[in-house]
């Protein structure tokens, strides 16, 4: 199909838009000027100082073991609640039970915020824990949101699923428990680790519900940012954002090879298929 | 209806025809409801060892709720099954002496064909030489040997269907349950492995029950047919039983396809019926022992390949059996060809006659008045 000038042109705008704040980003973090707006000459100096910055890294690993551990509880639960929904029929009080795990992707973080923090500290009124405020409920917070998305993700999965699969792995000897490791486990793995990386991911930069219910002393990344742009912005922050949208682009590239790589494996396969018959 | 019957009926037993044999599979009275919809009602249901098996009904006629019951994936509402004597009301699917042929194979699709095959002997516990020697005799009698090491998205259509096959008979179980086996398969494929199938059976001695929509499919490999229609049974038998003699208009019409004449019993005697139809304009005589009343309002159901079409009026006497028509609508088969006749009453009917003779020019043509006859015993008298 011949492309139309007008479609070539719509294509571009909607790229310039998307991409010139990051291209824009990327280039500032390599000015030597310490003014952010003002170009003087092309040098490392930022990302030098970056690494000599300890609170900065200090946030950021803070911000990473966070993300790790929740995603990674997040998971368990959200597959679990993904495997309830899709599978378990029409339990009694599934409508209320679907509403509540779903709750948390439209619920305005501020509220969820708010609420988590309320929750921590009658909770330590009552029977002396979490103490305080700090890693371990930025934690638990994060977990209870980034479970919804998991939810999500793993029962749309489970739907498209044959679910004869594991009737089969039933028929044929396997108890639940096993036909659950052996069968469905494997077969839904991709959804867990797109909802893995997406739990990690918006664990990763969430600002509003951890400022409610983070403590003196645990900081995390997007908070120290977040700060210290209101102080005045600094070119160490857009030395940062340039090695996090470089990690990106290397996951997505690799993805992508990979993914094709399946693709063309996938069709001589097929192939094979249809000449073997 | 052109189906060949396998030769094996002849010389088989016909357990259920002895009062002494035990049924294998028994089915009590079972009723299985999904919230206000009854899906199965009522169905009671003996099966003898060694057969083959089918369920046969459209789609909601509970065919395979009954089968899944049977696997042990759906409770019964009401009523047991019996299995070898054994009740299976508390027993889940994975310690049922039962296996499965999914309809969409249900394959594993992370393992090889070996690995599907030994996944259920894995189960059981079995030593890994038994289970290796297992597996190449599964493998080798669907005749996939070869095949082994290949996952089953490197497979054709054909191929999984015998992968399948192969992984639900590979743990040697009381009872294969089958749904809808051959239903992905293309029309060529699926007459081939009809045979293939009924071989297999007698080969390994297993009883199979086969849920289809396709009466020619079930026709072909069955000792006996229960025939469903929503939720209960119209009628179980051979297929030269349900094809002959239905036992009411619904099994008449779903398998093959039949005139009906709507009329009323004049005669009912122990050798033959008569009975009086409008739509016929003819006084139908049936050759088999009158069970009703006379004066009762019923249907006589005649196939039309027992129908004879001619130019000139038969010899029958007294005009019984015959009415006289115009020729409608011709479909040339190449094998047959299928005559739809407007009688004088109005009643359409429908004649399918074998093409005997290879003629360019046909005998019979469009709008030719013509003669339909059938003998005393081609008719059954049906009051349902």
């Amino acid at each position: 199909m011949p492309k139309s000038w007008f479609l070539r042109a719509g294509l571009l705008t909607g790229l310039l838009f998307l991409y010139i704040p990051i291209a824009l980003l990327i280039v500032l973090s390599f000015n030597d000027n310490r003014s952010v707006s003002v170009w003087s000459e092309f040098s490392f100096r930022w990302y030098g100082e970056l690494l000599r910055d300890d609170q900065l890294l200090s946030a950021a690993w803070l911000s990473i073991r966070v993300a790790f551990i929740s995603a990674s509880f997040a998971v368990v639960l959200g597959t679990m609640a993904g495997m309830m929904l899709a599978r378990f029929g029409m339990f009694k009080g599934r409508a209320f039970f679907s509403g509540m795990v779903s709750a948390p992707l439209v619920m305005p973080e501020v509220i969820m915020g708010l609420a988590m923090l309320l929750l921590f500290v009658s909770m330590e009124q009552m029977f002396g824990w979490p103490e305080g405020r700090g890693m371990l409920t930025i934690i638990l917070a994060h977990i209870t949101f980034t479970m919804s998305f998991v939810t999500v993700v793993v029962q749309s999965r489970l739907v498209s699923m044959d679910a004869s699969l594991e009737e089969a792995a039933m028929d044929l000897g396997a108890r639940p428990a096993k036909v659950f490791f052996v069968i469905t486990l494997p077969l839904i793995a991709p959804a867990i680790v797109s909802g893995w990386l997406l739990a990690f991911t918006l664990s990763l930069d969430d600002l509003v519900i951890t400022s409610f219910v983070s403590g003196p002393g645990s900081t995390t990344l997007p908070q120290i940012v977040f700060s210290s742009v209101r102080l005045g912005l600094s070119p160490k922050v857009n030395a940062l954002a340039t090695i996090v949208v470089a990690i990106v682009a290397i996951g997505i590239i690799a993805a992508g090879i990979y993914n094709a790589q399946q693709e063309k494996q996938r069709r001589r396969d097929e192939q094979m298929a249809q000449q073997g018959s | 209806m052109a189906t060949a019957q396998p030769s094996r009926t002849q010389t088989r037993l016909e357990p259920w025809r002895d009062p002494d044999e035990k049924p294998y599979v028994r089915i009590e009275k079972v009723t299985k409801k999904f919230g206000d919809f009854t899906a199965v009602d009522d169905v009671s249901l003996s099966i003898y060892r060694g057969e083959f098996f089918s369920l046969l009904g459209g789609s909601g006629s509970g065919k395979t709720t009954l089968l899944r019951m049977l696997a042990g994936f759906e409770r019964p509402t009401e009523g047991k099954i019996f299995i070898d004597g054994i009740d299976m009301s508390n027993v889940p699917p994975y310690e049922r002496p039962v296996n499965m042929m999914f309809q969409s194979y249900a394959l594993f699709p992370h393992m090889t064909v070996e690995s599907n095959i030994a996944f259920g002997l894995h189960q059981d516990k079995v030593g890994k030489a038994e289970i290796k020697e297992r597996v190449a005799d599964a493998l080798n009698l669907v005749q996939l040997s070869q095949f082994g090491k290949r996952k089953p998205h490197q497979l054709s259509g054909g191929q999984r269907q015998r992968v399948a096959l192969a992984r639900a008979l590979v743990k040697r179980p009381k009872l294969l349950l089958l749904d809808e086996p051959l239903g992905a398969l293309d029309k060529k494929l699926r007459e081939q492995t009809q045979f293939e199938l009924v071989n297999i059976q007698e080969k390994v001695g297993i009883t199979f029950i086969v849920v289809t929509h396709d009466q020619e499919e079930a026709m072909t490999m069955s000792s006996r047919i229960a025939v469903m229609n929503r939720g209960y049974i119209a009628q179980i038998g051979t297929p030269t039983e349900i094809y002959e003699y239905p036992n009411s208009r619904f099994t008449a019409e779903f398998i093959g396809s039949v005139n009906m004449f709507h009329g009323r019993i004049m005669e009912s005697e122990p050798d033959h019926s008569l009975i009086r139809s409008d739509e016929a304009d003819c006084d139908l005589y049936v050759s088999h022992p009158g069970h009703v009343a006379p004066g009762t309002e019923c249907w006589v159901a005649v196939r039309p390949e027992k129908i004879a079409i001619t130019k000139e009026g038969p010899a029958t006497e007294g005009g019984r059996n015959q009415a006289m028509g115009t020729v409608k609508e011709i479909a040339y088969l190449g094998d047959v060809s299928i005559y739809e006749i407007e009688l004088d009453t109005g009643k359409r009917v429908r004649v399918t006659a074998p093409m005997v003779t290879r003629r360019t020019e046909m005998p019979i043509t469009w709008e030719d008045r013509v003669y339909l006859s059938w003998r005393p015993f081609a008719g059954s008298v049906l009051t349902s």
